[in-house]
């Protein structure tokens, strides 16, 4: 048996946030390919161990935002699957009331999710705004900005992680680096070994993990997010993961080479962890079966919420423009 | 009532504002220390130290984006770039985010961020500092848009700007930073965004303008009246929202419209106005909408060719003139 720093609830908490990631991404997948989902879907499935301990280490009042792959950060985050869901067939009944889609969840109230963002690189400074506005407002909170290997080569990076390591912002930057920019492998466009010494240029903290080990990424991120509270300033976590799918949701990813997929499987973040909790644990494979049957009736029962929920009302495509759509603002 | 320049009428209005509201900060390169390089918050940083009023470097994509999302979380960014030429490096953070967050949103998010934008001809500082940008900030749905044209209009408006609660774009003139005018002392002097100001009442024309040319308009009515045309003057302070109601009462009394703007003619917001014109008020025009803009070249250097580059008063009553088949 593994020492017991975790609690069994811990635990399975970790297993969970991590299946429900997967069967939310294959339910949407499914979706997509029936025809039920306009525009395009971008699934992190490959990548739940990175998204379920970073997030498990943020705390309540925290702030975070994602990218146009980022279904997993709100489910790990505690977003309710059937109005993400409803978001992404564009039904009124979503978080942004069908007026952002699959690559726009946002509930600062409620999670602390700015948004996620179709702008690659825009998070950057969302996140670093976000820390600057509590330091200002002294509230304490972190902000976690997550996004991809491919945003890091965007001018913003550099702007925002200058601005925020001088101004000793509360910011963590947690980068799922996937290897691939659409379909552009990261060292063909990338001049260091890894994105996190990059922090080292502003005297900034950066480390980068194996983003497929769920207890690894937590510890890192959780420690990450210490020393941004604490005042320091940024903290840069690279977590390394694989991207099963292509760029969005049909994509045939021709331009990997099969060993990247070989490779993946080897690692695959659920079974790995799952069969840590057999053996090292003393979980039994009824625990893993009946979270994996719990979550798939879960997002059976998003999907079938999506797909009943009302189209929004014609009356509100001109609403939300202003804070007062008057007819000066939006008809002239 | 006292007199003020249009920039320390500019200094006034934030000052009220951050004194009014701690959630009023001051952001921008050389805003701080040196107190803006136009002289309008000079001695701010000392009196409400360097967590409000903020230095930055020059990253500008970095320092808009990074207000918007301070706006997104409640606060009240006043931020400026030192020119309006500058919006080509941070385009995204205002175009893409401030402008269509509460769309996107559903409604949940606001931005309420005002973005300073020393705009204009004039200073002799060639193609990358001398453009009249409105028409690129007006593109975009969910950006208000203002431009006054005088100390007072300059503080009331800001104000406005500074407790909505859209992203409002403020384009000043640089070259009425130094004009004086007289200013209301009221601390909540507010003049409402998308009111329209007839500086001049006249019968014969309506000269539509905003900002800088304004002025001219008005010089140019002056001359007109000493040669028996009867111009109005409408300074439309506000490009969106959009004061209609005061256009359709002034072309539906002179039936004759020259608009007037600094911008390069192609594409410009004047152009604009004169399409909405002449689908809407068709009916009581007595000639074509005449538009006097700057020709579609670069801003030039040289002073010679820069003074060919926008609308004086004497071109402006020549329009008049032509409208008028005088």
């Amino acid at each position: 048996m593994a020492e017991n720093k975790y609690s069994n609830e811990q635990l399975m908490g970790f297993y969970r946030t991590m299946v429900r990631i997967r069967a939310f991404e294959q339910h949407a997948a499914d979706c997509f390919m029936k025809g039920m989902l306009a525009g395009n879907i971008h699934l992190s499935i490959g990548q739940e161990a990175a998204e379920a301990g970073a997030f498990a280490a943020l705390g309540k009042q925290d702030y975070f935002c994602t990218t146009h792959r980022g279904h997993g950060h709100a489910i790990a985050r505690g977003a309710d699957p059937k109005r993400a869901m409803a978001e992404l067939f564009g039904k009124a009944t979503g978080y942004c009331a069908g007026k952002g889609g699959s690559m726009h969840i946002t509930d600062i109230e409620g999670l602390g999710a700015l948004g996620a963002n179709g702008i690659v690189g825009a998070g950057q400074g969302i996140s670093t705004g976000s820390a600057f506005a509590s330091k200002y407002l002294k509230d304490g909170a972190v902000t976690m900005g997550c996004f991809g290997d491919g945003s890091t080569n965007q001018g913003i990076f550099h702007e925002c992680l200058n601005m925020a390591a001088t101004w000793k912002l509360p910011l963590v930057w947690f980068i799922e680096n996937n290897q691939y920019a659409v379909s552009t492998e990261i060292h063909r466009t990338t001049n260091t070994p890894t994105l996190s010494e990059r922090a080292k240029a502003y005297d900034a903290e950066g480390i980068t993990v194996d983003g497929t080990d769920v207890l690894l990424v937590y510890e890192t991120v959780k420690n990450a997010i210490e020393y941004a509270r604490s005042g320091k300033g940024p903290y840069i976590v690279e977590a390394r993961v694989y991207r099963y799918q292509g760029h969005y949701c049909g994509d045939p990813a021709n331009y990997r080479p099969k060993e990247y997929m070989e490779d993946a499987l080897k690692k695959d973040p659920i079974e790995q962890f799952g069969n840590k909790l057999l053996n090292e644990y003393g979980f039994k494979q009824e625990d893993l079966d009946k979270v994996k049957a719990d979550a798939d009736a879960e997002m059976d029962e998003a999907v079938k919420f999506a797909d009943e929920s009302p189209y929004p009302d014609p009356d509100t495509l001109l609403t939300d423009v202003y804070a007062d759509d008057n007819e000066r603002c939006v008809a002239r | 009532m006292k007199k003020l320049t249009y920039s320390k009428a500019i200094g006034e209005a934030v000052h009220e504002e951050m004194v009014r509201d701690k959630n009023v900060y001051l952001m921008g390169e050389d805003v701080g220390v040196m107190g803006n390089v136009f002289g309008c918050f000079i001695g701010f940083r000392d009196e409400f130290g360097p967590e409000r009023v903020i230095d930055t470097p020059i990253s500008e994509e970095g320092f808009t984006s990074i207000s918007v999302a301070a706006a997104m979380r409640g606060l009240r960014p006043v931020v400026e770039l030192m020119y309006n030429d500058f919006i080509t490096v941070c385009a995204d953070p205002i175009f893409n985010q401030a402008a269509k967050t509460r769309y996107m949103t559903g409604g949940q998010v606001q931005v309420p961020m005002v973005l300073r934008l020393p705009m204009g001809s004039g200073r002799r500082n060639a193609g990358h500092h001398s453009q009249s940008l409105e028409a690129l900030f007006c593109h975009f749905p969910g950006l208000k848009v203002i431009a006054p044209g005088t100390p007072d209009d300059a503080k009331g408006m800001l104000k406005a700007a500074i407790r909505d609660n859209d992203p409002v774009m403020v384009m000043e003139h640089k070259l009425l930073y130094a004009k004086k005018g007289m200013v209301s002392e009221d601390e909540d002097y507010i003049i409402p965004l998308g009111k329209a100001n007839v500086t001049r009442e006249g019968n014969d024309v309506t000269i539509i303008a905003w900002s800088r040319e304004a002025r001219f308009a008005e010089e140019a009515a002056d001359t007109l009246s000493g040669e028996g045309i009867s111009a109005e003057v409408l300074d439309l302070r506000s490009l969106v929202p959009l004061d209609w109601d005061a256009i359709v009462q002034s072309v539906s009394k002179t039936h004759n419209v020259v608009i007037v703007s600094e911008e390069t003619k192609r594409g410009s917001y004047a152009g604009e106005i004169s399409a909405q014109i002449n689908e809407d008020l068709y009916d009581e025009l007595d000639s074509p909408v005449l538009r006097v803009c700057a020709p579609n070249i670069v801003s030039p250097f040289s002073p010679v060719l820069e003074d060919l580059n926008f609308a004086h008063p004497a071109d402006i009553v020549q329009a008049v003139k032509t409208v008028l088949n005088k």
